[in-house]
């Protein structure tokens, strides 16, 4: 068979002419394939090749400076080295963490977060290890790269605030952008989504954190598949955040936050021919740096339990009863509705008999005849039981209103007090009662349901030294602009009564006799006008004062009296105006009255004053202080020699 | 056996050899492995390590070893075919009992120099040893049942081990190389016809066994199949690569992104760029002009086996030359379908451009073969 075979053609030929056939097909399909990918969907692929390679990335803005008006630092960035981590080039996360706790310091708790959030997410994020590190830090773990595969130091913004204690509570601080502040916000900036973002979260910070946050930038960067940054492809700059200048003067507000050291006291001085506020000191103090590091559970909850309540900005958020300080108020609302006369006078006994009540003044045996001026340098309450009695409590109250009591002033701060100033369709409301003469006695002597904050007081007396609407202002210059001084409208209280009435705050601390005349200016061209106030947060019982008032040093210090002062200086040519409140700190006249001059001396010099600013008699027990406080060195050196 | 006396007759010998090679062959396969050199430096980074430079080495090596294979008489690879066959199979037992686990699956053994990839020495033995049977055999009794049932057996026991290794994309290669000699053999149309409905009957089989205790593939087997069914389901998963590969390819256009400016390939999102997907950087960077231009040179080596396989009047040499065009058609065409989404991903080498020492050198030792038998061939007669 064959050799018959021999003579035939190869029997594949029409075989593998069909099966070449069919190739040819497969290889026409492969061909028309990919023109249909290669030319028709070049496009569409094209278009997801760029979009595969290239990831935009939010470059935060530099947050705004904060100055004070003399041009020191209270809120700046610096750089803040940190360390992360990437999964995917980590081989084994859990031996990397622990050769890098053996160089830098690497809680168990930040360990176990840091594997807790790189299993949350892809394996390419990049998880923050450890922030706020020093140089040295960072030099280490970049010296054992070899060893660290995927540990990568990054340099970012971070807030600092270099004046820290002292001004607290006016700037605020920043912290991470949390998941509450994101639903609160309603913000679409996608530079919240960045995670550890950081936004105000009290003070100006938070409420001024639109202007001070600034503009995204963005970069395009080239990835690999793997996330990895190959190149940078361009990059626009986002825009800082608008710089800051406050009215505050920081010397003065570091020397009161010194002054009031050890005391849970707050203070807020103005300048009255503008309305900047000069200082607005709450003490004690606490460091926002803390918060901005992430702050401890142990240190968060001393904060919180402090009985001084450190993280209360008392010159804005605390509502006290104005006690005596409020008798200006009393005294202007009674002249200018005509029931009384500056040198009309009443007499005390001691007390005030309202049916079988009795209302007493602070001195038991009574001041005797007094007229205004008296009235207010010995701070006689009966004159002003007599006095509310006479203009009534709708008249306190709208007079009150016009010096800026009982208002919100609008402070980039949160929790601005309005305070509390009643009438009679206010009590009517909001208790269900008819208002009573003793609601008035108590009203005229600032007890009661009268309610101010320090920054109110300040408004009041600096209203009280102008006759002006000063509205008091804290920002001074925002992103190089500066802010407008609000305009300053006459009270519409006449002359001779806002004349009276200073006249006696004269009194109060320039004549022997007066409340304040111990925390007297010894200097002519600076003569404060004041007025002291002591308010009760208790109620005196007749059993008690029969048996005699308990003196404030045997109670505990939560019931003691608050001390309040008020004053305004130069008398003759008015720039600052005071309110000093020392939360349980007794008698407004020892406890608040001498802290309020020394801040308003230091006011008024620019610099610590001179020992000649004070009373003879005082000097050297001031000096002592000052060296205690560390405003001066125990032994003067010269400063020029020559 | 009467070719014999032909082949002596009318064969060359000695030095002559080498000018009757199949010169166009050999420029198309150096063109085809140039191709691959280039793309191997291009997806390094343009570097020759570490693949271009092995590749280049690998190639010589298997250059050598073809004109070897090409100047010994066809007539020693006819007595060899059943050797090769059982050494084929010795080493398909062997990866089974002592593989070299990889991959996740045993497919290679060590032989030092080089990871010899059992599977692929056994295309060719396959396609060798069915040649020499249909040589042996009588024209007139290739359609007879008896006659049909040897050689699918010979199939059949291969596919079997490959199928247990498991390997689905090397078992169906073998299957379709063993059958294209059966068909250039000449059996009847008839039981290709059977062979189709009843691959019809085993897919829906297949496809219906998944998740009961029967189940005939591995899972990522399974998954892979439905990736190419619907690789949108899942892009960042299993339909990643044919995503990405059909990005690259597309994003090619009509020139290309430029040599080494493929981004796809450059910044990692194709998957082993160097080996199975290295047709989408080729794509890639070069364009549609530059993928044709490959799938042109393969053609044209198709083309010239035919050729040279109708020429040849040895029924083993241009069986054996038939099946040979028809499993390096299969190579490139599965892997070409694969990353253009046509086919599921089954993990086939592009031949001769893919980096991989066994499959270049299988590869190139069956071109040999090819040549031995066209060197060898009894010419027609005038």
């Amino acid at each position: 068979m064959s050799g018959n075979d021999r003579d035939l053609p190869p029997p594949i030929t029409r075989r593998a002419l069909m099966l070449g056939g069919l190739q040819l097909g497969v290889i026409g399909a492969l061909g028309w394939r990919m023109r249909d990918l290669q030319i028709k969907q070049n496009e569409h692929f094209h278009f997801l090749a760029e979009e595969n390679r290239i990831n935009m990335r939010l470059l935060p803005p530099a947050r705004g400076l904060i100055h004070d008006r003399h041009g020191r630092l209270l809120a700046g960035n610096r750089q803040n080295y940190r360390i992360v981590m990437v999964r995917e080039q980590a081989s084994d996360p859990e031996l990397i963490l622990d050769r890098l706790a053996k160089i830098i310091d690497l809680p168990p708790e930040d360990r176990d977060r840091v594997l807790r959030e790189m299993q949350a997410r892809s394996a390419f994020v990049p998880v923050v290890v450890q922030e706020h590190l020093t140089w040295e830090d960072v030099a280490r773990v970049s010296a054992n790269a070899p060893v660290l595969p995927g540990v990568i130091p990054e340099v970012g913004l971070s807030r600092f605030y270099p004046e820290g204690w002292n001004t607290a509570h006016v700037v605020g601080y920043v912290g991470p952008v949390s998941e509450r502040d994101l639903e609160k916000l309603e913000d679409p900036d996608p530079l919240l989504q960045i995670p550890r973002f950081q936004i105000g979260k009290t003070g100006a910070e938070q409420r001024l954190e639109t202007d001070l946050r600034g503009q995204a930038g963005n970069q395009r960067i080239e990835v690999s598949a793997a996330g990895r940054v190959m190149r940078e492809i361009d990059r626009v700059e986002g825009t800082a955040g608008n710089d800051l200048v406050l009215t505050l003067d920081q010397g003065v507000q570091d020397f009161a936050m010194q002054r009031m050291q050890g005391e849970s006291a707050a203070v807020s001085v103005i300048d009255v021919t503008n309305g900047d506020i000069i200082a607005l000191a709450s003490s004690p103090g606490f460091d926002p740096n803390s918060f901005v590091f992430g702050i401890s559970s142990p240190e968060w909850n001393a904060l919180l339990n402090d009985e001084y309540r450190p993280l209360s900005n008392k010159t804005v958020s605390g509502a006290y009863p104005p006690g005596s300080t409020f008798k200006m108020v009393v005294a202007l609302a009674a002249l200018e509705a005509g029931v009384a006369n500056p040198g009309e006078t009443v007499y005390c006994p001691g007390f005030s008999q309202l049916g079988r009540r009795r209302f007493h003044c602070w001195k038991r045996g009574g001041h005797g005849s007094v007229d205004l001026r008296n009235s207010l340098a010995h701070s006689c309450d009966v004159y002003y039981y007599e006095m509310a009695r006479r203009v009534g409590a709708d008249r306190i109250s709208a007079m009150a209103h016009r010096l800026g009591l009982g208002v919100r002033h609008d402070l980039p701060m949160p929790a601005v007090t309005e305070g509390l100033m009643p009438d009679r369709a206010w009590k009517k409301e909001r208790r269900g009662e008819a208002w009573t003469v003793g609601d008035s006695f108590n009203y005229g002597i600032g007890q009661g349901f009268t309610l101010a904050s320090p920054l109110q007081l300040s408004v009041m007396t600096a209203r009280i030294a102008t006759g002006l609407s000063v509205t008091p202002r804290l920002v001074h210059t925002m992103g190089g602009v500066e802010q407008p001084v609000h305009p300053m409208e006459p009270l519409g209280i006449s002359a001779r009564s806002l004349n009276s009435v200073r006249d006696g705050m004269y009194t109060v601390s320039n004549v022997p006799g007066g409340t304040a005349y111990r925390s007297r200016i010894d200097v002519e061209t600076m003569e404060m006008a004041g007025k002291t106030g002591t308010s009760q947060v208790r109620n005196i019982t007749a059993a008690e004062r029969a048996a005699g008032v308990t003196r404030n040093e045997q109670l505990p210090w939560n019931r003691r009296d608050h001390a309040l002062f008020v004053a305004f200086a130069p008398y003759d040519r008015p720039k600052y105006a005071i309110a000093q409140v020392v939360e349980h700190g007794g008698g407004g006249s020892t406890a608040a009255a001498p802290v309020a001059r020394d801040i308003l001396l230091r006011a008024l010099y620019g610099e610590l004053p001179p020992m000649e600013a004070y009373p003879s008699e005082q000097r050297s027990s001031i000096e002592e202080r000052w060296i205690e406080l560390g405003f001066m060195e125990p032994e003067p050196v010269e400063a020029d020699p020559a | 056996m009467s070719m014999m006396s032909d082949t002596r007759r009318s064969g060359p010998s000695g030095l002559g050899k080498i000018f009757a090679l199949n010169w166009p062959l050999i420029v198309l396969i150096t063109a085809i492995a140039c191709a691959g050199f280039t793309m191997l430096f291009s997806v390094a980074g343009g570097a020759l390590d570490p693949w271009a430079r092995a590749q280049m080495i690998r190639f010589a090596v298997g250059m050598i070893a073809m004109v070897i294979i090409a100047m010994i008489p066809i007539r020693f690879w006819l007595y060899m075919a059943p050797v090769a066959y059982l050494f084929a199979m010795g080493l398909l037992v062997l990866v089974e009992v002592m593989g070299h686990v990889g991959m996740g699956a045993q497919r290679w053994i060590d032989l030092g120099f080089i990871l010899l990839q059992p599977s692929e020495v056994m295309k060719i033995a396959l396609v060798m040893v069915l040649a020499a049977y249909y040589n042996w055999l009588d024209v007139d009794k290739v359609s007879h049942i008896f006659w049909v049932i040897l050689p699918l057996i010979l199939i059949l026991l291969p596919v079997g081990l490959v199928l247990k290794q498991p390997d689905l994309g090397t078992a169906l290669l073998l299957v379709m190389g063993g059958g294209a000699v059966m068909f250039l053999a000449g059996v009847s149309l008839w039981y290709f016809g059977t062979a189709l409905a009843a691959a019809v009957a085993l897919v829906t089989a297949v496809l219906k066994s998944q998740g009961t205790d029967w189940q005939l593939l591995k899972d990522y087997q399974y998954r892979r199949i439905f990736t190419f069914l619907d690789p949108s389901a899942d892009p960042l998963g299993a339909g990643y690569h044919i995503t990405q590969a059909k990005i690259a390819m597309g994003s090619g256009g009509l020139s290309g992104r430029g040599y080494m400016q493929g981004t796809q390939s450059r910044l990692n999102f194709l998957p082993e760029k160097h080996t199975d997907f290295i047709f989408t950087t080729l794509a890639e960077e070069f364009g549609f002009v530059g993928s044709t231009a490959l799938l042109g040179l393969y053609t044209l080596v198709i083309v010239f086996c035919i050729f040279s396989a109708i020429s040849n009047r040895n029924r083993f040499g241009a069986l054996l030359t038939g099946g040979i065009a028809v499993t390096f058609f299969l190579f490139f065409a599965v892997n070409m379908g694969m990353v253009m989404g046509l086919m599921p991903v089954v993990g086939v080498p592009l031949p001769l451009v893919s980096y991989g020492g066994s499959a270049m050198l299988v590869l190139l030792a069956a071109f040999g073969l090819v040549q031995s038998a066209h060197v060898h061939r009894p010419r027609i007669r005038d």
